[in-house]
């Protein structure tokens, strides 16, 4: 396929692309718009994905849609940045506030498994006092999950994607044995390590979703260092080649090039399906139940966009919460160069970590935070350079031929829930005739003080092994959160603890935008491990005739 | 390609991978697309693209001893397939609409202040407007609104600096890899190079590292 070829849906003939063979296909079941299926699950990311696999594994009928491409990465994904921005969500978003967020690239993705197929693969657990951060940690919010129910689904999400981490892991409760053992660290990396045992601090191989042995149809690892612009070989264990082969082999059907623009609502306030624009025409499937899995700015836009009499602002909003307390993680970083040759880009970006600060709380701001081994591409270092630096002319092309030199840290961390901080519909409206998000987003005082704090800390980390004209990035941010909470009643969030909107029984959220907080660390494992524990909740629910 | 010694990795050439074991087919088909992009501005007019190629020409001079990245081209090549990156900020017009707008008003101030177009100014003055738009002090009415420091920033350096570093001429410049599927790395240890990676000159191994890079495939 080239960038220019307008690509037609994959799965409408009763199949699947195999990810695993080049132009394979795989047996789909298809079901019509006209027939109620049990479920339809809108994105097939973190959090969409493992639904649909598991609902379907429980014997629900379920229908997926994806607003982006099926790819086959084999034959699909090439090794090159720029032309793998296909992978990314590119349709217009107008970002403003004090601190407007850098969208595209950055942390949205638009194919089947979301942006689980260009993430850095990073796979953590949440400390378990920040689902209790109000009451423990005396900020944000309580999150209405207990963090040891939580445990055993991070254990299940770990062996589903056959994380690759260290023997025993420094940080947090005692944790199961990881599937996969640790990939080697590469020169980034030890320096972080170098770095961190001379401040004290303990550091640690980072546990990645991306095999370090064979796993079925996929082959270890060859660090190859594109991991954020897909992986060609399939070691990476994104949704695409994980969960959603599981959902279609159990029964699932995954739409393809489906851009769901409204759910339904009838008289009664029960949704009855959504409206979807693919090939061209608008369509109408029919559901008994909704999920909205579309993360933190998709999913309150379709929440907003379905508004109807009965809900003038827009379904599940009562609360007036849609599209609130969206929060970013902060993503600053330090950069520095080496006398020694460090070649970041090989192997994954970020092998090593510590937590020491989402630990340990003698700091004078609330929320913590982790940092990481960085390893951009030239198309993002140079993004560095010009925006951090304000590069240009021949003091760009100079410090642009340092490549094999530089070394960097990067944080990960919680910035603070804030009603403020939203997404809204504008004026203007995309392709599909629907209004384009508006992303409002300004830091507080307190994401200032721990992005101070973080900077000076990896800063030190950096001076302490020897790197040179050290400069800091201080603009950052990454991952998302929030939009949609969850809560213990409906006057103060969106969703209940099994992602059940408040308003409306059968229309649910299963993504990152649940999140009450967002914590120190990448939120993808988090989002998955909810997921199969919405998946099991369901299935309760529907047993005792709850659902 | 690089064949000086004085490039910091001489005979470094990324493309003489191209049918080695770190190129697979959708990478050879995506290059070579991108090392024949037209040339002629399919979405600019000839005024505007004049005017863009000099400021790629001040955003990233090129090394005389190669051939040019045809900076411009990529750039209009954006434009022409409306290649949204997913965000804009609020202040600023969508993609085309911006750099329309940008481009007439640099050639605007450039007329204003010295009475000829922006290509036609020499170097020197060149990179005074640039820097006066970096630093949002032009102000003439055919910005009709448009910040320029953030068209500058948003636009101007992101547009051009990505189409250069997406070039495999930059790549070998600055001793990357480049594509690397399937056969990935090997050697991940600081001063380990692989011998399919760009081999670098430290004072007194010139010679070394231009006969490894010959040898890089």
């Amino acid at each position: 396929m080239y960038a220019d070829e307008p690509m037609r849906p994959r799965t409408m003939q009763g199949r699947a692309p195999d990810v695993f063979t080049r132009g394979g296909w795989i047996p789909m079941q298809l079901r019509s718009d006209g027939e109620e299926v049990d479920f339809v699950v809108i994105g097939t990311g973190a959090g969409g994905g493992p639904l649909t696999a598991r609902l379907a594994e429980k014997g629900f009928s379920v229908v997926a849609f994806d607003a982006g491409p099926y790819f086959r990465p084999l034959e699909e994904f090439a090794s090159d940045e720029a032309s793998q921005s296909k992978l990314f969500w590119t349709d217009e978003r107008i970002v403003d506030g004090a601190n407007p967020l850098k969208m595209g690239a950055n942390n949205s993705g638009k194919a089947v498994g979301g942006s689980t197929v260009h993430f850095a693969m990073v796979s953590l657990r949440f400390r378990p006092e920040w689902f209790r951060s109000r009451t423990l940690l005396g900020y944000g919010a309580d999150w209405p999950l207990d963090w040891r129910e939580m445990w055993t689904y991070y254990a299940q999400a770990e062996q589903d994607l056959s994380i690759s981490g260290p023997l025993s892991y420094p940080w947090g409760p005692k944790r199961p044995r990881y599937p996969y053992r640790a990939h080697e660290v590469n020169a980034a990396g030890l320096l972080l390590a170098k770095g961190a045992e001379a401040m004290g601090y303990r550091w640690s191989p980072t546990p990645l979703a991306t095999v370090s042995a064979p796993r079925g149809n996929s082959p270890p690892c060859v660090y190859r260092g594109f991991c954020r612009v897909g992986c060609s070989t399939n070691a990476k264990q994104s949704q695409l080649v994980t969960y959603i082969p599981r959902a279609v082999r159990a029964g699932a059907e995954i739409r393809d090039l489906a851009m769901v623009g409204r759910i339904e609502v009838d008289a009664t306030g029960r949704a009855t399906g959504v409206h979807y624009h693919r090939d061209g025409v608008w369509r109408f499937q029919r559901a008994r139940n909704v999920v909205v899995a579309g993360y933190a700015i998709e999913t309150p836009r379709l929440l907003l966009n379905s508004a109807t009499d009965r809900f003038p602002d827009g379904l599940a909003n009562s609360s007036g919460l849609v599209g609130r307390y969206l929060m970013t993680q902060s993503n600053q970083a330090v950069w520095g160069e080496m006398e020694e040759e460090v070649r970041w880009n090989k192997g994954p970006p970020s092998l090593a970590l510590t937590e020491h600060w989402n630990y340990d709380d003698r700091k004078d701001f609330f929320g913590g935070y982790c940092w990481m081994g960085q390893g951009p591409l030239p198309i993002e270092w140079s993004s560095v350079l010009t925006g951090a630096r304000g590069l240009w002319g021949e003091a760009l092309r100079r410090q642009m031929e340092n490549y094999n030199h530089q070394i960097g840290l990067k944080m990960v961390g919680e910035m603070l829930p804030h009603l403020d901080n939203r997404v809204t519909l504008s004026e203007e409206h995309d392709q599909y005739g629907l209004p384009i998000p508006r992303i409002t987003y300004s830091w507080t005082d307190n994401d200032k003080a721990l992005i101070d704090h973080g900077l000076a800390q990896m800063r030190t980390s950096l001076e302490l092994v020897g790197a040179r004209n050290i400069f800091l990035q201080k603009d950052d941010t990454n991952h998302l959160a929030g939009t949609a909470r969850m809560g213990f009643s409906r006057e103060t969030s969106v969703v209940d603890a099994d992602c059940r909107s408040w308003d409306i029984p059968n229309l649910f959220v299963c993504d990152g935008s649940v999140f009450p907080t967002t914590g120190g660390v990448n939120p993808h494992l988090t989002i998955t491990a909810i997921a199969l524990r919405t998946a099991d909740r369901i299935e309760a629910l529907a047993k005792r005739g709850e659902l | 390609m690089t064949d000086g010694t004085a490039s910091r990795y001489p005979g470094y050439n990324v493309l003489s991978k191209r049918d080695g074991p770190s190129w697979d087919e959708v990478t050879r088909q995506v290059i070579d697309r991108r090392l024949n992009v037209p040339r002629e501005p399919r979405f600019l007019d000839p005024e505007r693209f004049r005017t863009l190629k000099a400021v790629c020409g001040r955003i990233l001079p090129q090394p005389p001893e190669r051939p040019d990245v045809p900076l411009a081209a990529h750039v209009d090549a954006k434009l022409f397939d409306n290649a949204l990156d997913g965000y804009r900020h609020a202040d600023l017009p969508p993609l085309r609409e911006a750099w329309l707008r940008g481009l007439a008003a640099l050639d605007a101030e450039a007329h204003a202040a010295h009475g000829r177009a922006f290509a036609d100014l020499a170097y020197r003055q060149q990179d005074t407007l640039l820097r006066r738009c970096e630093a949002g002090e032009l102000s003439h009415p055919a910005w009709d609104g448009m910040p320029p420091a953030s068209f500058f920033s948003q636009r101007v350096l992101a547009d051009i600096v990505a189409a250069y570093y997406a070039h495999p001429s930059a790549w070998s410049e600055i001793g990357y890899g480049g594509p690397a599927s399937p056969r990935g790395y090997v050697r991940m240890g600081a001063n380990r190079r692989d011998p399919w990676e760009a081999s670098e000159a430290r004072p007194g191994r010139e010679r070394t590292a231009l006969k490894e890079n010959r040898r890089v495939r």
